[in-house]
C-alpha cells in the first residue's frame, strides 16, 4: 500500500535535474528517501525502473502513488502541494522572471549538454570539439542568465529570498565550474550567487558528491 | 480568420531573420542584435499593449500563438528572443514561462486543472516538449554549420531519434486519459505544447504517426479547432509563399 506522504526521489548523484531537484526538496524541508539510478550502466531502461517510470526518466518522485518526472514538473508540483516556505513569489513580473530562468536552465542549456548529446558530438567532431562545444554552449547559456539577472540586485537571483530560479542557477553553475573547470568571473552576478550558494545548507546537501550514491574516492 | 460566433483578432509580429539566425532564434545569446537588424521595428503599432515576437515555423512560437488565440489577446511590441512576450511594463522571453505567465494573468480559458495530479501531468507533457524534444531537434543543423557539411539524412535521423524517444514517453504518458484531448474533454496546457510539437514531427521530420496512435488522433481533434488553426506555421505572415 502507498504510504501517504512519504517520499521517494528516483536520482543519479551526478545528474543536473536531480541535483536542483533535491535543492528544491531540501529548501522546503521535505525528507525523502533516496532511490539511485545508475545513468551510466543505463539502468533507468531497466524493467523494473520502467514499471515505476514508463517514461524512464531520472529524476523522478513518487509522492505516495503520485509519480511525477522531470524537474520543472517536480518542482512546480511540489511548490503547489507542499505551500510552506514557498519558491514562487506572488508577484506576477518576479514570478515570470522565475520562471524563464528555470526554463532557460532546463530547456536551453542543459538538454544539450547530457551523456547522449555530448557521445553524438565526439563521435561527429572528436573530443576536442566536444570540450569546445560543451564550453561555447555554456558561455552562451551563462551570458544570458546574466544578462536576465542584472538589475534584479538582491541577497539571491532574484531578490532577498531565495527562489526557484536559486536551485536551477546553482545546478547549472555548478556544471560549469566543478565539471568543466570554466572560470567565470567575466559572470560577476552569477559567480557572486554561486558563492552565496556554497554557504546554504539546503544546497550543501544536494551537492552530487554529497548523495549516496556518488563514488567515495570523488 | 472568423470563428463561431467569436472573431479572433490576433496580430502577430514575426521576425523574418535569415537563415543562420533562424537556427539560433531559440538560443537566448546574440537575438537582440539579430532582431534589430532585420528590420522588425516597422511593424508594429505603437498604441498596443502586448506585443509578440515570434517566428512563422518555431514550434515555440506556434505554442505562444495558440495560447493567445485561446485566451483572445492581440500581440504587440517588439523584443529579445523569439518568441518573446512584452505586456506592458512586463517581458517574458521563453514559450514556457510565458504561458505560465498568462495562465495567471488572464484568467479566461484555464489552461491548468485545479486538480494537482492532473495540474502536474500537464506540466509533465509541456516539459518534456520543451526540455527533451524541441531543444534537440535543430540540434544536428548547428554541428553541420560547424562542420561545414550538410548531410541531410544523418540530420534527419538525429531529429528523428529524439522525436520518436520524446513521442514514446508522450503516449505512454497519455494513453490512459480517456478524454477528447490530451488530460481530459477540455483543452489544456499539454494540448497547446503537444500540437506544434505533433506539426513540426510530421511536416518536418517525417514521423511515422501510427506508432503513436493517441498523438495522431489529438492532433485530428486539434486541427477542427479554430485557435489552433489561426496558430499553424505555414499561415503566419512571414512564411515563405508556397510553404
Amino acid at each position: 500500500m502507498a504510504d501517504e506522504g512519504k517520499l521517494t526521489l528516483y536520482s543519479y548523484w551526478r545528474s543536473s535535474c536531480a541535483h536542483r531537484t533535491r535543492i528544491v526538496l531540501n529548501l522546503k524541508g521535505l525528507k525523502y528517501e533516496y532511490k539511485a539510478v545508475n545513468l551510466l550502466k543505463g539502468e533507468q531502461s531497466d524493467p523494473e525502473y520502467e514499471k515505476i517510470n514508463p517514461m524512464k526518466y531520472v529524476p523522478a518522485l513518487l509522492d505516495g502513488d503520485t509519480l511525477i518526472a522531470d524537474s520543472f514538473a517536480i518542482a512546480l508540483y511540489l511548490e503547489e502541494k507542499y505551500p510552506e516556505k514557498p519558491l514562487l513569489p506572488q508577484d506576477l513580473k518576479l514570478k515570470a522572471l522565475n520562471l524563464q530562468i528555470a526554463s532557460i536552465v532546463c530547456s536551453s542549456i542543459q538538454p544539450l549538454h547530457n551523456l547522449v548529446v555530448l557521445n553524438y558530438i565526439e563521435q561527429k567532431l572528436g573530443p576536442e570539439e566536444k570540450n569546445t562545444w560543451f564550453i561555447n554552449l555554456l558561455n552562451r547559456g551563462l551570458a544570458a542568465l546574466e544578462k536576465l539577472l542584472k538589475g534584479c540586485a538582491g541577497k539571491y537571483a532574484t531578490g532577498d529570498e531565495i527562489r526557484l530560479a536559486d536551485p536551477f542557477l546553482a545546478s547549472q553553475i555548478y556544471v560549469a565550474i566543478r565539471r568543466m573547470q570554466m572560470d567565470i568571473s567575466s559572470y560577476p552576478t552569477l559567480s557572486r550567487l554561486y558563492q552565496v550558494y556554497e554557504q546554504i545548507p539546503a544546497f550543501q546537501a544536494a551537492l552530487p558528491e554529497n548523495q549516496p550514491d556518488a563514488p567515495s574516492s570523488s | 480568420m472568423k470563428k463561431t460566433g467569436r472573431e479572433v483578432r490576433l496580430a502577430f509580429s514575426s521576425t523574418n531573420l535569415p537563415t543562420k539566425e533562424r537556427r539560433e532564434a531559440d538560443q537566448p545569446a546574440n537575438l537582440e542584435e539579430n532582431l534589430l537588424s532585420s528590420g522588425w521595428k516597422s511593424a508594429f503599432e505603437p498604441d498596443q499593449k502586448i506585443k509578440l515576437y515570434n517566428y512563422w515555423r518555431s514550434t515555440c512560437s506556434q505554442t505562444v500563438r495558440i495560447t493567445l488565440n485561446l485566451k483572445e489577446y492581440e500581440k504587440l511590441n517588439p523584443v529579445k528572443y523569439v518568441p518573446t512576450l512584452v505586456d506592458g511594463e512586463v517581458v517574458v522571453a521563453d514559450s514556457f514561462a510565458i504561458i505560465l505567465y498568462l495562465e495567471d494573468k488572464y484568467p479566461q480559458h484555464p489552461l491548468l486543472p485545479k486538480d494537482l495530479k492532473k495540474k502536474a501531468l500537464n506540466i509533465q507533457i509541456a516539459s518534456i516538449v520543451t526540455s527533451t524534444i524541441q531543444p534537440r531537434q535543430n540540434l544536428p543543423v548547428d554541428i553541420d554549420f560547424i562542420e561545414g557539411r550538410f548531410d541531410l539524412d544523418k540530420k534527419l535521423l538525429w531529429a528523428q531519434h529524439y522525436l520518436n524517444k520524446g513521442f514514446t514517453a508522450l503516449e505512454k504518458l497519455i494513453k490512459d486519459c480517456a478524454g477528447k484531448y490530451a488530460t481530459g474533454d477540455e483543452i489544456q496546457m499539454a494540448d497547446v505544447f503537444l500540437e506544434p510539437q505533433i506539426h513540426a514531427g510530421i511536416t518536418r521530420f517525417e514521423i511515422d504517426m501510427s506508432e503513436f496512435p493517441t498523438l495522431a488522433r489529438l492532433h485530428d481533434a486539434y486541427m477542427k479547432i479554430p485557435e489552433f488553426q489561426a496558430a499553424v506555421p505555414e499561415i503566419q505572415q512571414d512564411a515563405p509563399r508556397g510553404s
